[in-house]
């Protein structure tokens, strides 16, 4: 076995132990990378001098194992683009609290991996830089936005990974890639430093190997930062502690399995199969129906999510990049891409005067919406049961030229996402023919977290999909 | 494949179409320019995704309030001091500038003459 195959957990606990050094560790990894990343496009930029800084930190929680960063956070030892040609070249002057944190703990970032061109996609294709393929098979796409990040950690290229999401960048490339991604409760993990797209619900959070290499990281990650007003100070929990508790008495719901796109696909099974193994192991699980409004006792449809998203996100999209006017850093605004031009513009029509209360302030209303309808299903059930994204990653290609292509691959976490709710994504299915994966989603009421990684983690030990995990 | 088709939505009240006129008064708003070519991709663009918005009008929203943040939080202060951690020297702050001149970023003319 090769180093770079090892988790967070067995890759510190060895390094620890001095059964290896880390010259030896990253060797591999960079052999790897060597090998790999012409194929698959994950990194936009690598640092060389990683293996250096890692010697000193021996003795901190992550040991100096180093992480892949998603190229929207800022970090001052490598160059930062949110992969557009607008920020080609960007060095920041300071670093994301995010990265800073899981410096300080002992990690490195290696690197920085490509994504959706400021976060607008699910496929990684409109990257400025090329689209990133899915290491499982590169026929087919990675998911995105967070694309680079998971295929890093699919294809060995790192023991640990983050990126954000907004609704589905860290679950959705993480099921597409047959690995476990976490979507913290908006304001568990600081957006400082993190290029903003969606400011109402972007939510920084780990991508790895496992669940517990997930948990690792977001307790290195989390926590009040007093630079992002919308973080709260409440204590970060050891999240590692509860991956033994099991699921024993625990009530589960499962969602979204009426809607049309998934009645009758693999993803019925898997989820089905899913439910099977929790009760197994002496967890509740209901079927809970789908409705039209929400009513007590079923989930409200996720189809009116994509309206309120596309105009939640289009809104602060518009907004937020507002700011890349050339004159500080940066390209003037002519280089954006189509698909920032296509967000930024659509914001500024859902925004302006005459249409806001039409589509802004209807949208929120209909937000309201799904608050409620979470709030009476968790009064009820423990977790939530559903997948991120509708099926198998789509082939290369499938992207271009539909507008709500991402809208669509993201649905089934709008809801839950709009509303600030964690959830996480672990393996749940693979097809033998086309080695592609499904995901499971795990979701639970905002600072829930460790909740979804108790019932995860107990889902990972029950079951065979996660090569990682044996 | 999805397919819209697929939604089972009621008629929208009233369909949203945009031209290439909406798509470039929208685009001198956000200060993008815009080709003819992308003009008329984007506002056959924008139809199609207001049709998807315009569902919400099917749905009852009488006396709901909006939701514009989900943390419950009020009022975050901080104190009203200097935080010497985050203040760039003119050096730090002009870098990545492409357009600088003696100590200062090059903005172009606002103001007519």
């Amino acid at each position: 076995m090769k180093l770079n195959e090892l988790t967070v957990k067995d890759a510190i606990a060895k390094l620890k132990k001095k059964e290896f050094s880390h010259a030896e560790l990253y060797k591999d990894l960079h052999d790897a990378i060597a090998e790999k990343n012409s194929l698959y496009n994950i990194y936009l930029s690598l640092d060389a001098e990683a293996v250096s800084k890692a010697d000193a930190l021996l003795d901190t929680p992550l040991a100096g194992i180093p992480i892949a960063v998603k190229d929207n956070f800022l970090t001052t030892v490598l160059p930062t683009t949110a992969s557009s040609f607008v920020l080609k070249g960007f060095r920041p002057p300071f670093d994301s609290t995010a990265t800073k944190k899981l410096q300080k703990a002992g990690s490195v970032v290696i690197g920085k991996t490509n994504m959706d061109a400021w976060a607008h996609g699910s496929s990684t294709e409109t990257s400025d830089f090329g689209p990133t393929k899915n290491p499982r098979n590169p026929d087919y796409l990675p998911g995105g936005s967070s694309g680079g990040s998971a295929a890093a950690i699919a294809a060995n290229l790192t023991i640990g990974a983050i990126g954000s999401e907004t609704a589905g960048s860290i679950r959705q490339p993480a099921s597409w890639c047959g690995v476990v991604g976490l979507k913290p409760t908006y304001g568990r993990v600081s957006r400082y430093g993190v290029i903003a797209m969606a400011s109402s619900t972007d939510s920084p959070g780990p991508i790895g190997k496992t669940v517990e290499d997930c948990a690792i990281m977001l307790t290195h990650m989390a926590g009040h930062d007093r630079y992002d007003g919308t973080t709260l100070p409440r204590p970060v929990p050891d999240y590692t502690k509860v991956l033994t508790k099991g699921v024993k008495g625990m009530k589960m719901g499962i969602c979204y399995m009426d809607h049309p796109n998934i009645k009758g696909t693999d993803l019925d099974t898997a989820i089905l199969k899913a439910a099977k193994v929790f009760e197994e192991m002496g967890a509740h699980v209901d079927m809970i129906p789908m409705s039209r409004d929400g009513k007590k006792g079923t989930i409200l449809a996720p189809d009116y999510a994509i309206g309120v998203y596309t105009v939640v996100q289009r809104s602060e999209v518009s907004s937020n990049l507002a700011r890349y006017d050339g004159v500080r850093y940066g390209a003037d605004r002519s280089v954006f891409a189509h698909e920032a031009k296509n967000r930024i513009m659509l914001g500024t029509f859902t925004l302006s005067k005459g249409y806001a209360d039409k589509y802004y302030v209807r949208a929120q209303q209909v937000r309201s919406l799904y608050r409620k309808n979470f709030e009476d299903l968790f009064s009820t059930y423990d977790v939530l049961l559903s997948s991120p994204t509708p099926g198998y990653a789509l082939p290369s290609g499938a992207s271009s030229g539909d507008p709500l292509f991402g809208e669509l691959q993201d649905m089934l976490v709008e809801p839950s996402s709009l509303v600030g709710n964690t959830g996480i994504s672990v393996p749940c299915w693979r097809n033998p023919e086309t080695n592609l994966f499904l995901g499971l989603n795990i979701m639970e009421d905002q600072w829930q977290e460790e909740k979804i990684l108790q019932a995860a983690a107990a889902y990972e030990q029950a079951t065979d999909w996660n090569e990682w995990a044996k | 494949m999805l397919h819209y088709s697929n939604f089972r939505y009621n008629e929208p009240m009233k369909d949203t179409t945009f031209t290439t006129s909406d798509v470039r008064k929208i685009a001198g708003l956000a200060n993008i320019p815009v080709t003819d070519e992308e003009a008329q991709d984007l506002a056959e663009g924008f139809t199609k995704t207001l049709k998807v918005v315009d569902t919400l009008s099917e749905v009852d929203v009488t006396g709901v309030t909006p939701t514009n943040q989900v943390t419950g939080l009020e009022n975050v202060f901080r104190e009203d001091e200097i935080d010497k951690t985050r203040i760039f020297t003119q050096e730090e702050a002009l870098k990545n500038g492409k357009r600088v001149h003696k100590g200062f970023f090059v903005v172009d003319q606002v103001l007519e003459q």
